[in-house]
């Protein structure tokens, strides 16, 4: 499904580079969850996945798909199946948040050749994934992430993955800024979202995240190189020795 | 005694503009104090257009800006337009003539030919000042429009729309309205046609005690049209106005807007779009006039520049001694869409009473790339994610109007003109 090879990605502006050869391949119905202290290159990780320029990709190739997505542009990976869940959502005033979701849904639909939704069964699909994350149909009156607490904004995000549907979430620090039950609700949106042919990248700082959204695979990041990969019980040894010890074997 | 005279060189849109009047002047109607008005606009028409070294006019360099003037042209066949509210009343002017229209049960409707002809309206056709070349313009040459009068106590059931269409050539109208005391009433000024004219139209609007006003200004001219426009608004005490101001089109366009809050208590919202695109010139130039004790403004200008177009927004704000407790807040924000394009805006609060609260702000922004790739990443793509993130921006200020009608109306004028711009 996702294929990452000798990924090597800098910032634009100031040329640093970030991604010095990230290697990882994460297969259709996979949970694979990305850990790595802080600096270790998570987050651009997902951002070159999803396409912002302000990353440079100036080496290796990402594969979705059997496809390299490199020259596709944000909407097009979208269009193909690719979901960012942002650590910081953006607040968009202006936007209604309802008006958004179905542009966002209809123009994909249409990307992929998809008749376009009518406006009562789009509302019918947005109301239902919004009680399954106990979300208040009244906040997609507001406008996109205005005012939301930052627990809203995350159910917001995993909102409008259930209703994209896409076949790669990346989830990025989706656990930061969420209280226990507000990660329990967000945590069962994702794993009703777990399928054979859906794959699911979860980036995260700490373990937790992972008692409720339980890895087929954990991946480190350090320095950006994926320097050591495992099952779940790696994400348990990094909860209880830190990343000091892993750091130290990579050097 | 030696009689010097400075010599003005004219610019050939000046000599068109004096040379129209001498072929004119005859047939235009107006008695005797009307002819007087206009042979002193004329003089001032004489001593040349200004300017950008005249103050007022610095960013609109009527002299340059103005570079012809077209020939009147005999009224071709018009048909007035569809309102841009259903179910308004309109009371069209076609080609610069008024044309009879419906009776209206609840409003009293003259025409401007009339009023000039009678010479009622002559004490309106005084200048604002040596500088006032728009209201110059017009005296000189104003040939017809509507006046109407809105009882006290009525609330009117619908919108009247003042419908001004050009069909090229020369149109200069004039529009009245006075609302009386507490009546209630929507107004909507419409500026549009389909030739390449020069416009002038000037309105005055009174605003009555406890009276509830919407007025809608929205200029749609073509964009090889010059539109000339300036409005004198009175409010009264405890009235409420909302002026609501929308430029989409025009190649010169300048809006004079000189608004006296002279009523204690009274209200007064200015709401303005200005859309600029290709190689239009817009310029909104406002005066406001805190003359009366708790009284209240809010002007808010939002603006997409695109192409090589060029804005400014003048607003000056003066708050007279006795005007204690004003309480006035003005925005100008810019959304620059292109690097070939400009805007500039120039607030002047001039503060004679002591305790009053006035501030003003102004910015120029790009679309926000973060906000940009948000969007995209959603699978929106990028001329439709960049379309809706400015129309975000000016519908902001659409949506305080409030009105259902009247926000998708003109919500919908937007999303014509990001078609056709964006």
């Amino acid at each position: 499904m996702l294929e990452i090879k000798n990924l090597h990605a800098r910032i634009a502006e100031d040329g640093t580079e970030i991604l010095r050869g990230v290697n990882l391949a994460v297969k259709p119905g996979e949970v694979a969850a990305i850990m790595g202290p802080n600096g270790s290159g998570k987050s651009t990780l997902s951002y070159v996945l999803a396409g912002r320029d302000d990353y440079e990709v100036t080496e290796g190739d990402i594969l979705f798909k059997g496809q390299s997505i490199l020259e596709m542009d944000p909407a097009e990976r979208a269009a193909t199946g690719i979901f960012l869940a942002f650590q910081y959502p953006m607040e968009i005033p202006g936007v209604a948040t309802m008006e958004f979701l179905k542009v966002a849904m209809n123009a994909q639909r249409r990307a992929r050749g998809e008749e376009e939704l009518k406006i009562p069964e789009l509302l019918k699909r947005v109301r239902t994934a919004a009680q399954e994350l106990d979300m208040d149909m009244n906040m997609l009156k507001r406008p996109l992430n205005v005012g939301f607490s930052g627990g809203e904004k995350k159910r917001a995000e995993i909102l409008q993955m259930k209703l994209l549907e896409p076949s790669l979430c990346v989830l990025d620090e989706t656990d930061s800024g969420l209280d226990i039950d507000a990660l329990k609700i967000v945590a069962e949106g994702v794993n009703a979202l777990r399928s054979p042919d859906r794959t699911i990248v979860v980036i995260t700082h700490y373990q937790r995240l992972l008692d409720y959204i339980v890895p087929d695979s954990v991946h480190v990041l350090y320095k950006g190189q994926v320097v050591k990969s495992g099952e779940k019980e790696l994400a348990q040894e990094l909860e209880k020795n830190g990343y000091a010890g892993l750091i130290g074997e990579a050097a | 005694m030696m009689n010097l005279q400075v010599q003005v060189r004219h610019t050939a849109a000046e000599e068109a503009l004096l040379s129209a009047y001498s072929e004119r002047a005859a047939s235009l109607p107006g008695d005797e104090r009307t002819a007087e008005k206009r042979e002193q606009a004329v003089e001032i028409l004489k001593k040349g257009l200004p300017n950008r070294r005249v103050e007022a006019w610095h960013y609109t360099d009527l002299r340059r800006l103005l570079s012809t003037v077209p020939a009147f042209e005999a009224a071709t066949h018009l048909e007035q337009r569809e309102p841009l509210l259903p179910g308004s009343v309109v009371l069209p002017v076609l080609n610069g003539i008024a044309k009879p229209m419906q009776e209206l049960s609840d409003v009293s409707v003259a025409t401007v030919t009339n009023e000039l002809t009678d010479g009622s309206l002559a004490a309106r056709l005084a200048l604002a000042g040596t500088d006032d070349a728009i209201g110059a313009i017009n005296a000189a040459f104003v040939t017809d429009g509507f006046a109407l009068d809105i009882p006290a106590d009525a609330a009117l059931g619908h919108p009247i729309e003042l419908q001004n269409v050009q069909a090229g050539g020369q149109v200069h109208t004039r529009f009245a309205v006075r609302a009386g005391e507490r009546a209630k009433a929507t107004i909507v000024e419409r500026q549009l046609g389909d030739g390449a004219a020069l416009v002038s139209s000037v309105s005055h609007l009174d605003v009555g005690d406890g009276a509830e006003v919407v007025y809608l200004i929205i200029q749609e001219q073509p964009d090889d049209a010059r539109h000339l426009g300036q409005i004198y608004v009175k409010i009264g005490k405890d009235a409420k106005l909302t002026l609501f101001v929308m430029n989409t089109g025009g190649k010169l366009v300048r809006q004079e807007l000189r608004i006296i809050a002279e009523g204690e208590g009274s209200e007064f919202r200015l709401r303005g779009v200005n859309l600029l695109a290709g190689d239009t010139h817009c310029d909104v130039t406002m005066i406001l006039d805190h003359a009366a004790p708790h009284t209240v403004s809010t002007e808010t200008i939002r603006n997409v520049v695109t192409g090589k177009a060029e804005g400014a927004f003048q607003g000056q704000i003066r708050v007279a001694r006795d005007a204690q407790k004003t309480d006035a807040k003005m925005a100008c924000n810019t959304l620059l869409l292109s690097d070939e394009g400009g805007f500039s805006s120039k607030p002047e609060l001039e503060i004679f009473a002591d305790d009053v609260a006035c501030g003003h702000g102004a910015t120029v922004t790009e679309i926000e790339p973060a906000h940009l790739f948000y969007l995209m990443a959603r699978g929106i793509d990028e001329k439709t994610a960049r379309g809706l993130l400015v129309k975000a921006f000016v519908a902001e200020v659409i949506e305080e109007l409030e009105d259902e009608q009247v926000v998708e109306v003109l919500e919908g004028k937007l999303d014509a003109w990001f078609a056709a711009h964006g």
